[in-house]
């Protein structure tokens, strides 16, 4: 069984299928975040007046500004480990995909110290509407940013260097197409930094 | 172009790689659809069991009835139990999996002349998350807390205090994986793998229906994951989403947080179970179309108008989902502007229908089963869309809203209308997908019963809804006044339900003895044009056709003048 347009491009459509696919299920992506932020905007319209600024307060904005940082650069060393690979350059591949995995790290180590943090001050999810949505989107994210580690180690350790040695066009379509996932995440917190820690 | 492959060598598969964790879309295809028949039935006998408590309340069910306890008389909790299930799995585990999963898989890339599906891992992947959600969603009957019993709507605040709901939630986000997954691998193969000389127009009506049904579920099922994420909150992480301040439950105020709203469960829920609706009956206008064509022996009338019209349903089923919720006091402003959009919604489907009646007119029609099945389906399904237009305007929804009269609506439309469609296509295909024929002797046994008893079940129901008796009511509605003249239908009804379901044995048989002593089918056994045709019956495993597949034409011509036969295939230049 061959499956076409697996590494060309398909000439009418221009793309190949996991192009097409990750587009398709970002598409997806963007519901289900847009659901959660409706969710937002409509139980921010029901609370009492000022009660979603009071409890934003407590968040931590230098915390979550060292991570949107964080995450952008892990964003253009992305970008970087993909063109390494363009331009057959497999050890500069390797050390940007690294510098992703440490950015990634560094995001949820943060995180993680910030939603300690919350719980050491009793503050959880039940205490209130915006502290339940605020957990719920970031939670979500995280939950994202740990299924891209996953595929990222995947990438970065040996078992998956075969491909590169037999079908290194693909090897490079996968980074891509991966890429293109890791962006999303890293655009949902760029609108999830502002709606939760600054409004 | 069919070079560098990223493919496995050729090799002998085992037993397990050919059958269980096969990657051919046939093979998934086939597990769709047996999976999915087996939960059909399993959904049924749950609804048989409540037609009895409703028929005749507070006696002992017969057979099953020890599993309820002392007397073997359904309590309340447990006919609630039957009912949320009943919806859920039919919905969800049964027509969703058959239509898209079965049909889909099995067809799509046969249509469009494609060897697989574009992501024929990620395709396993889709049929096993089902499994495992439906798997979760059965064994919440055998755990401590029973099954859900909030409705397949699971309304809060109830659904967020009743038992069995978190099961019930997790096993939903399973089905939505499954469907997501699904229904992406549909859209890529659609748009990448349809062979040269395929273009959109020259598609057939089966893999159109697919594909926007494919963009529906990709894009509507993802808020109801995120609404079931919000509801799992509220259960497990006691948040207050869904649950407003001041909430009295029993007498006593609840301890929470409060400043959720309901309202916000039911805007997302019913965003993505409008445009369900959608998923539920697009497959079928389109396994119709196909069987339509062929035994009508002419082109399909009105096209380009039906490709059009679902493309616009498509859109516009996420513009109407607020019709479901005339009654909860979200304002006359939405009301007005979702009754607008709810009647505009109904143009495209009266132009598919039309076309499909307009169709039949001047052809010499053949009345083998898949087509008596097919013919149903006009009629029933036009019963189901026109009962709606009451429904779907807010001034006569007041009086009718969460009456049987809803409940008969929506099941002409997906008992009677999809069902017998997916009959069709599955007496329609099984030649192709066995390299046998069905018998046509049981399968007039399975239809004309079929339709009596569809009907006998349904139609009282408007009555029933048309006099106030509510939906949902444990003892079918005997402790209200005004329910007690239309009750006596009961009896009828329910044993309708009974005769229906005895009336799916001749289907059983037929399947079971047609593969094993059917006549055998050669390839294009209808004389039917598009490409799957082409293939061999049953389509070679992993590679489906033997010859290379090249398209020319559209998708129906039959009957061309001047032809020597009344059919052109597809691939004929
Ligand atoms: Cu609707």
């Amino acid at each position: 069984m061959n499956i076409p347009y697996v590494v060309e491009e398909r000439e009418d459509t221009g793309l190949i299928n996991s192009k097409l696919g990750i587009w398709i299920f970002l598409a997806s992506e963007v519901m289900l975040f847009g659901g959660l932020f409706s969710a937002y905007i409509f139980l921010r319209m029901a609370a009492l007046p000022g009660d979603f600024e009071r409890w934003a307060s407590e968040l931590s904005v230098p915390m979550a500004t060292v991570n949107t940082v964080v995450l952008i650069s892990s964003s253009v060393s992305m970008v970087m480990a993909w063109a390494s690979l363009k331009m057959k350059d497999f050890s500069k591949y390797k050390m940007y995909l690294g510098i992703t995995i440490f950015c990634s790290f560094v995001f949820l180590t943060i995180k993680y110290f910030e939603y300690s943090g919350k719980f050491a001050h009793d503050i959880y999810p039940s205490s209130n509407t915006f502290m339940a949505i605020y957990f719920t989107l970031t939670g979500l994210h995280v939950l994202h940013i740990i299924g891209g580690l996953v595929v990222m180690l995947y990438f970065y350790f040996p078992i998956s260097h075969k491909m590169w040695d037999k079908q290194p066009e693909q090897f490079t379509n996968r980074i891509e197409v991966f890429g293109l996932y890791w962006h999303f995440v890293d655009l949902v917190w760029i609108f999830l930094f502002p709606v939760l820690y600054l409004l | 172009m069919y070079s560098n492959s990223n493919n496995h060598d050729h090799h002998e598969e085992n037993f397990i790689q050919k059958y269980i964790f096969s990657v051919d879309h046939k093979v998934i295809g086939i597990q769709y659809g047996i999976t999915s028949l087996l939960f059909l039935l399993f959904g049924f006998s749950l609804m048989a069991i409540m037609r009895w408590q409703l028929a005749y309340p507070g006696t002992e069910i017969p057979i099953v009835g020890f599993i309820f306890g002392e007397g073997g008389v359904l309590a309340s909790e447990q006919y609630n139990s039957l009912g949320a299930m009943h919806g859920t799995i039919m919905i969800f585990l049964g027509i969703v999996p058959l239509a898209v999963g079965a049909f889909g898989n099995y067809l799509v890339p046969l249509q469009i002349g494609a060897v697989d599906m574009a992501f024929p891992k990620l395709n396993a992947a889709s049929y096993w998350t089902y499994f495992v959600g439906g798997v979760i969603m059965i064994s919440s009957f055998f755990m401590p807390e029973g099954a859900a019993r909030s409705g397949w709507t699971s309304y809060p605040p109830l659904s967020v205090f009743e038992n069995g709901q978190t099961i019930w939630l997790i096993s939903m986000i399973f089905l939505i994986t499954s469907s997501l997954l699904g229904s992406m691998n549909i859209i890529v193969t659609i748009v990448q793998l349809r062979v040269p000389g395929l273009t959109w127009m020259r598609l057939p009506l089966f893999t159109w229906a697919q594909f926007v049904t494919s963009f529906l579920l990709v894009l509507a099922f993802p808020p109801l994951e995120a609404a079931a994420v919000l509801q799992l909150m509220d259960r497990v992480a006691g948040t207050s989403f869904f649950l407003p301040s001041g909430l009295v439950m029993s007498g006593e105020i609840v301890d929470i947080a409060g400043g959720g709203s309901p309202l916000l469960w039911q805007h997302l829920f019913w965003f993505l179970a409008h445009p369900e609706v959608y998923v539920l009956i697009l497959p079928a206008l389109g396994i119709v179309g196909e069987i339509l064509a062929n035994n009508t022996r002419k082109p399909i009338w009105g096209f380009k108008s039906i490709v059009y019209s679902m493309v616009f349903l498509g859109f516009c089923s996420f513009i109407v989902w607020a019709h479901h919720m005339f009654l909860t006091g979200m304002g006359q402003a939405m009301s007005a502007f979702f009754q607008t959009t709810t009647m505009i919604i109904s143009i495209p489907s009266v132009v598919i229908l039309t076309s499909y009646f307009l169709s039949l007119w001047g052809g010499s029609i053949r009345f083998n089963t898949p087509m008596l099945f097919a013919l149903a389906f006009l009629p029933m399904f036009g019963i189901g869309g026109l009962t709606g237009l009451p429904l779907g305007l807010a001034a006569s929804d007041i009086y009718l809203h969460d009456t049987y009269y809803v409940i008969g609506h929506f099941h002409y439309v997906v008992a009677p209308g999809t069902i017998f469609a997916l009959f069709a296509g599955i007496y329609y295909w099984f030649p192709k997908i066995t390299g046998k024929r069905m018998s046509e002797t049981l399968g007039k046994l399975h239809f004309w019963p079929s339709l009596i008893f569809m009907n006998g079940i349904f139609m009282p129901m408007f009555i029933q809804g048309l006099a106030g008796v509510s939906r949902r009511l444990a003892d079918g509605g005997v402790s209200y006044a005004h329910a007690s003249g239309v009750l006596q239908w009961n009896e009828f009804m329910s044993i309708s339900a009974f005769c229906l379901g005895l009336s799916q044995i001749p289907f059983i048989v037929n399947i079971f003895m047609s593969l094993f002593t059917g006549e055998k089918s050669d390839r294009n056994p209808w004389k039917s044009t598009t490409i799957e045709w082409d293939a061999p019956s049953p389509p070679l495993a992993h590679v489906n056709f033997d010859s290379k597949i090249t398209v020319h034409r559209t998708a129906y011509e039959y009957s061309v003048p001047g032809a020597k036969e009344d059919f052109i295939p597809q691939t004929e230049s």
